[in-house]
């Protein structure tokens, strides 16, 4: 069993701060994580690994600081990791991202067969989910989005059933292998580091594929800024809405502020309290007794 | 006339083949998602703007009622691929079908909910046709001075910014747009269109995947369609204390949403997210619960009707999106609302029952115009001798 798991290194953004004055992100100080639906995709290929044997491959696209990403990665029991870097994908969109990945697959797959690509199911700083399907549909294979559990898989007979999220409810689909699965954070729970793992991971140097490992021409027009359809023109900072007129419920007495808000209620959702009868039977703003409801 | 390819800097691009605004029209089964006629509804205005027709793309097995709805939903025409193999989604079929159309007839833009299923096919539709996919936009404009250019605005890092993405050099230009964001349009059953069938063209055969079965939710979560929502967050303190909001949601009809961080903390499964990373919800009424208010939860729930904010600090965020705000401990209140939402509902029982689902259709209408005039203005809850 060879599994191949596409990661991706992110800004904690719930520890990025927004310069008031210039609407950018104040990345200084801003750790650096492996996004967290990830961490579920290296999780269920270690897990594969375990039942059937075999290896799991950890790939990445990024500068070199996203080795970090894939040493968490081998901490958490994956066996290689690979990350390609070249300075002409910088500025790459989703659809130049998933080129470069799908050919570290291509040469992946050269040297060994691969069984499975994992991938997180959207990323924290982008939330696009984009890239696995366009992976997916360069590779030919079938994808399989927002898995929820893997309830069988058999390498022999090249298939696999899932059940996956959709709208709704949930699918249960079968899809023959290799696929493309991405994970949602149901799928597992992930482990900490083993004491070993956490040692081999820190000295661990990934293999690094430039374009020209990756048999990328070096005008090839499908590659970082050039090769992306889309850019950012513009970035602000929403204003909140603000309600200015908004009234204060003073709930130092829950029974009264209980009270209030059930009137306010019966008043705002008249259909949905009373079986369609607005009823108000209860004085909120005088005198400090309170009525109850007939 | 050939398609232009991408080029380099600045050479123009003649785009004049590409034309038009598509939505794609998302179904289970042939039940539509909302999404797709909230998109037809933004879709037809920048179609307008641009002097060129809206269309709807219906993809299914016997969904020709769908073609007849998207016409009442305002579709100038709708391109129909309708085959026994295209039962189920499933991404390939039906990615290759849309694929397929857009190369035959090239419209300018591509809109997409950006629901599990829209995201699915939109993200192997765009590298089918090697193009552009803005995600989860929340905001569409269109620029007829600047070749039709589709601006699509999104937030971003978890909800602290907000970007517009464009897609210059290449056509389609396509989104991925959040549901319940863009109003429905009118519904008008009289309404006609031109429907243009094409065939698939692939057999069940070279489809990798089958869907075994569908199995529904059984504690259904249809946040963006509902009318009240009792949302809880990190000062519920853990996942006990949601039982209070699901009693509170039973008693007003509503369905419970959670914040981020009680769903990262595991106290709620994912599906009840609210905010940037979950679902945009626009219901009549919103009571947030322990929740502290940040951007990534607002952006979510800011264009509810009606916000109502249970917290104990009094210096939370919530409360400067809040309609009504209560600081105090919500493990009592909240109980307390229920238990006297009850007794209210078993003493209402039996009065005036048709007339009352009117009376909140209307009810709702105004206070999206105005805000929170109703209450005084119907019924008001001062005027104690009512009932």
């Amino acid at each position: 069993m060879h599994a191949v798991v596409s990661i991706k290194q992110v800004p904690d953004t719930a520890e990025v701060r927004i310069d008031p004055r210039t609407n950018t992100m104040i990345r200084s100080g801003v750790p650096s994580i492996v996004n967290p639906d990830d961490v579920h995709a290296v999780e269920e290929a270690v897990r594969l690994k375990e039942r059937f044997g075999g290896k799991v491959t950890v790939l990445t696209m990024g500068p070199n600081q996203a080795t970090a990403a894939l040493r968490e990665a081998i901490s958490y029991g994956a066996d290689q990791g690979i990350l390609c870097a070249d300075r002409g994908f910088a500025g790459a969109d989703t659809l130049a991202t998933s080129y470069v990945v799908w050919k570290a697959m291509l040469r992946i797959t050269r040297d060994e067969p691969v069984d499975i690509l994992l991938c997180g199911r959207q990323a924290l700083d982008g939330d696009t989910g984009q890239v696995p399907p366009g992976v997916a549909t360069r590779l030919g294979w079938p994808q399989l989005t927002s898995v929820l559990n893997i309830e069988e898989i058999d390498f022999e007979c090249r298939e696999v059933r899932v059940q996956r999220l959709v709208e709704g409810g949930r699918e249960i689909v079968l899809s023959r292998l290799p696929a493309v699965i991405t994970c949602t954070r149901d799928l597992n729970t992930p482990r900490y580091a083993s004491f070993p793992n956490m040692v081999r991971a820190a000295r661990y140097q990934p293999t690094v594929w430039d374009k020209v490992a990756l048999d990328i021409a070096e005008d090839d027009p499908n590659i970082g800024l050039r090769g992306s359809p889309t850019i950012v023109s513009k970035v602000w900072a929403p204003p909140p809405r603000q309600r200015p007129d908004a009234q204060r419920i003073d709930g130092s007495d829950p029974d009264r502020a209980a009270a209030e808000l059930a009137a306010v209620l019966a008043a705002l959702v008249p259909d949905r309290i009373a079986g369609g009868q607005p009823l108000a039977p209860i004085a909120i703003s005088a005198g400090g007794e309170e009525e109850g409801p007939r | 006339m050939t398609a232009p390819a991408p080029t380099r800097g600045d050479a123009p691009l003649d785009f004049s083949d590409y034309r038009g605004v598509w939505v794609y029209v998302e179904h289970r089964g042939g039940t539509p998602a909302p999404v797709s006629w909230q998109l037809l509804g933004v879709g037809k205005q920048m179609a307008d703007e641009i002097g060129a027709p809206v269309s709807a793309v219906v993809i299914g097995s016997q969904v020709r009622h769908l073609a007849d709805e998207a016409t009442a939903y305002g579709a100038d025409s709708v391109y129909l691929v309708d085959d026994p193999v295209l039962a189920n989604y499933r991404t390939q079929p039906y990615a290759e079908a849309v694929a397929t159309l857009i190369r035959k007839y090239k419209p300018e833009i591509v809109l997409y909910g950006s629901t599990i299923h829209g995201r699915d096919v939109a993200g192997a539709v765009a590298t089918l046709v090697k193009t552009g996919l803005a995600a989860d936009a929340t905001q569409l404009s269109v620029d007829p001075s600047q070749g039709n250019l589709l601006q699509a605005s999104r937030p971003d890092f978890g909800g602290k910014l907000m970007s517009t993405i464009l897609c210059k050099r290449h056509r389609p230009q396509m989104a991925t747009c959040r549901p319940g964001v863009f109003p429905m349009p009118d519904r008008d059953p009289s309404r006609e269109g031109a429907v243009i069938e094409e065939p698939l063209g692939l057999a069940e055969d070279d489809v990798p995947t089958k869907v075994l079965e569908f199995i529904p939710e059984t504690r259904h979560v249809d946040l963006s369609n509902a009318e009240v929502i009792v949302s809880g967050g990190r000062g519920l303190g853990g996942p006990k204390a949601f039982e209070m909001l699901f009693d509170l949601a039973e008693a007003v009809g509503g369905v419970v949403g959670a914040s981020r961080a009680a769903v990262m903390a595991g106290w709620i499964p994912y599906q009840h997210q609210v905010g940037q990373t979950g679902q945009t919800v626009r219901p009549r009424v919103y009571i947030a619960c322990g929740i502290s208010g940040a951007i990534q939860h607002l952006v979510g729930m800011q264009e509810s009707d009606i916000v109502i904010a249970i917290n104990s600090d009094p210096d939370a965020q919530i409360f400067r999106t809040a309609d009504y705000a209560i600081v105090g401990d919500m493990f009592k209140i909240v109980p307390a609302l229920t238990a006297r939402l009850r007794r209210m509902q078993a003493d209402g029982n039996g009065q005036g029952e048709a007339d009352g689902l009117e009376r909140g259709s209307r009810q709702r209408s105004q206070s999206v115009a105005k805000g929170r005039p109703e209450i005084a203005a119907d019924g008001s809850p001062a005027e104690a001798d009512r009932g």
